[in-house]
């Protein structure tokens, strides 16, 4: 007996863009189960999950923080994601952005002036977009595979800082500590408004995902970007240029990533220190797919997996459960939500036929 | 709007009720972790202090802890939580909670903070640390008389002052066993990691050491060093099931009593900022049995213990001379505190150059 998966002729639309809520309600449920089966009260787990958190004025904000950085790097990938390009290395990228930015107040410490923050996130997005350029490059001229040069970037940067940290960067006076010194005021990233912590980044982040998402709609950038993502082929046809297109996506989602990199350094962590980033540049990647790889999905998705970090940390307070909870539910959610999306696209045969006969378009 | 209103009424609230509700029933003693509670060593020595603490004050007290938090954005989050979730003292066990300790400290000036290890305080964040350089120095004399090369081998984490000060204490004890004593160091560059730390005790051995010692929290180059057959001391926890025949002893945190200590005192409201350094003689620091070695070689060690407890012996007493030939303490002389606590330089006999 086998499993074949079979394309289906006409894909339900209405399933399709119900597909992310089916796969939340099936997270849920399953969670509850688990909940359950460590003998915990799952409904009082999930009000604690899901509910609890958007109560509070205190901790909507930090769930704002920690999208922040979600949606901005996502809100990028999915431009990049959608042009064939595939930039896993935007950890790298978001932590060159965070070095390059914090050359201001970092070497510059003397210099006290309003252009101090303006100019940090400015070399933030340049250091991040230099960064996405190597991989850019190679795949542009010498044809390497991105997944593989941006991944491997990643930790290069990471040593690249822990370097700055212990060494030339050290504050000197943090007793041989390895972390800079503490970013003078006026480069630290004001707060939005004065009920919490929440910065600008937040406002960053829903600036580029709303002006991304017109720029998809509605320009000539937008239609390139998806021709060349479905048909290279078609897109040469209509004079879009792929190798260009490599260039522009790569730094678009390296600049963004180097913005979102800056802004957390320079709004929630006021210095560099050895590790700046919890994994942003990868959940981010959970972010874009959970997100369709549209924008305005994106700043969703971002919010919901912020959600379930805050969260899982409430439950664990309350009801002492280990904190691999958030892991297990950031993994059943990815799990349901790219299974919901196969089995809308393909369903599923048992075929109990001998070996040999009709074996064309087995398991994909 | 009225959604604003309504999660404004509740954060009020929740607020409100908080602060009453440690007043009516039990208090909130609040424990975060950088590692996780069973990692074998620095947080496990943690979490059995938290469950000691529990044990003593039964139903009146609460110790909900939060684990694997990472040293950065997250950790002020963190802690802010527990200040809001009404607990009356939080311990954050991490040098790098420091700044976030001292962030949170301030907008929550009736809640009392305990920061393991940093150098920042404020009027209602104390700090607490541990003299593990006591135990080091017993280390010395015990791997002093028992390697046959003369040589030992020391994974470090990080290049800060209390780590180089736990190299040289080693150094210092071993030296005055035997002055040609030499220690090669790796600098495994974290605190955490069971695969850096086995290839550094691994390549430490190739280099020809006969003891290993250690300054991450693992028991991983215990059980190379079991493997390898040579003696090793355990850190944080005792490591004795990691190699029965390899542990010599180890430096064992006892936080409990500190612990139980502080919570009396905001219990009975007479908590106060302060700065705390104890050794041997405290409690907060014990040793390991003393196991696989002759019977001299104990009483050597239960010797030198006892000294540093009863305060007749300090482990840093000169004459030392710096690495570069320099000299630091002369006969007789013992070091300040200060000059410890800012520790960036070795004692001669160091095999090693201290990261810069």
């Amino acid at each position: 007996m086998r499993i074949e998966l079979e394309k289906r002729a006409n894909p339900s639309t209405l399933y399709s863009i119900l597909s992310p809520f089916l796969a939340l309600g099936l997270t849920v449920i399953a969670g509850g189960i688990m909940f359950a089966l460590i003998g915990k009260d799952p409904v009082s787990a999930l009000y604690s999950f899901f509910i609890e958190p958007l109560l509070d004025i205190w901790s909507l904000h930090e769930i704002a923080i920690k999208a922040a950085p979600l949606i901005l790097i996502g809100a990028g990938l999915s431009i990049c994601y959608r042009s064939n390009n595939w930039n896993i290395g935007a950890e790298g990228q978001f932590i060159m952005g965070a070095i390059a930015g914090a050359i201001v107040p970092v070497v510059f410490h003397d210099w006290h002036s309003p252009l101090v923050l303006p100019l940090m996130l400015v070399f933030g997005m340049i250091g991040g977009a230099l960064y996405a350029a190597i991989p850019a490059f190679l795949k542009a001229h010498m044809n390497t595979n991105e997944i593989l040069t941006s991944l491997m970037l990643v930790y290069i940067a990471q040593l690249f800082l822990d370097w700055l940290v212990r060494g030339p960067w050290r504050s000197p006076d943090a007793y041989n500590f390895p972390v800079t010194r503490d970013f003078a005021p006026e480069a630290i990233l004001p707060e939005l408004i004065a009920s919490g912590r929440a910065n600008l980044g937040f406002a960053f982040a829903v600036l580029a995902a709303v002006g991304l998402w017109l720029m998809m709609r509605y320009t000539l950038k937008g239609f390139e970007i998806t021709v060349l993502g479905q048909s290279e082929r078609a897109g040469r046809f209509a004079g879009f240029s792929s190798k260009r297109m490599i260039w522009f996506s790569m730094l678009l989602s390296g600049a963004l990533a180097g913005l979102a990199g800056i802004s957390e350094v320079s709004g929630t962590i006021g210095k560099l220190q050895p590790i700046i980033s919890p994994g942003y540049g990868f959940t981010a990647i959970i972010v874009a797919f959970l997100g369709r790889l549209n924008p305005l999905g994106i700043i969703a998705a971002g919010l919901f997996l912020a959600l379930t970090y805050v969260g899982g940390e409430a439950v664990q307070l309350t009801l002492s459960v280990s904190d691999k909870v958030t892991r297990v539910f950031q993994g059943l959610l990815l799990f349901f939500v790219l299974s919901c999306d196969t089995l809308i696209q393909y369903k599923i045969r048992l075929v109990f036929s001998r070996i040999g006969q009709s074996s064309e378009g087995g398991a994909h | 709007m009225k959604k604003i209103i309504l999660a404004l009424a509740t954060s009020a609230a929740v607020l409100g009720f908080a602060a009453a509700a440690s007043a009516q029933d039990k208090t909130k003693i609040c424990f975060i972790y950088v590692g996780s509670k069973t990692d074998g060593g620095w947080t496990q020595a943690h979490d059995i202090g938290r469950q000691e603490l529990q044990t003593h004050f039964g139903d009146k007290i609460e110790t909900p802890f939060l684990e694997n938090v990472p040293e950065g954005p997250d950790a002020e989050r963190a802690i802010e939580r527990m200040a809001r979730s009404g607990c009356a003292l939080v311990f954050t066990t991490s040098f790098g909670f420091m700044d976030a300790t001292i962030k949170v400290a301030e907008k929550f000036p009736d809640v009392k903070f305990e920061h393991a290890t940093g150098f920042k305080s404020g009027p209602n964040v104390a700090t607490y640390n541990s003299r593990f350089y006591e135990g080091r120095y017993i280390q010395g004399l015990i791997a002093a008389k028992m390697s046959e090369k003369g040589v030992a081998g020391y994974i470090a984490s990080f290049p800060i002052p209390e780590v180089v000060m736990g190299i040289n204490a080693f150094v210092h004890g071993a030296q005055s066993i035997n002055p040609d004593f030499k220690v090669k160091v790796i600098w495994a560059n974290t605190w955490f990691d069971p695969g850096k730390e086995a290839d550094a005790a691994k390549a430490l051995i190739d280099q020809g050491v006969d003891i290993l010692t250690q300054h991450t929290d693992t028991t991983a180059p215990m059980q190379v060093a079991s493997e390898r057959g040579i003696k090793a001391f355990g850190q944080a926890s005792d490591m004795i099931a990691a190699g029965p025949n390899t542990q010599l002893t180890a430096i064992v945190d006892t936080w409990g009593a500190y612990y139980i200590k502080r919570t009396q005192a905001v219990l009975d409201g007479t908590w106060k900022s302060e700065q705390v350094w104890d050794g041997l003689k405290d409690g907060i620091l014990t040793m390991a049995p003393y196991t696989n070695m002759p019977d001299d070689v104990k009483t050597l060690a239960e010797e030198a213990e006892a000294k540093i407890r009863s305060g007749e012996l300090h482990p840093f007493t000169g004459p030392i001379k710096k690495q570069d030939g320099s000299d630091w303490l002369a006969e007789g002389a013992v070091s300040d505190d200060g000059t410890l606590l800012g520790m960036n330089f070795y004692i001669a006999g160091v095999d090693d150059q201290l990261p810069k």
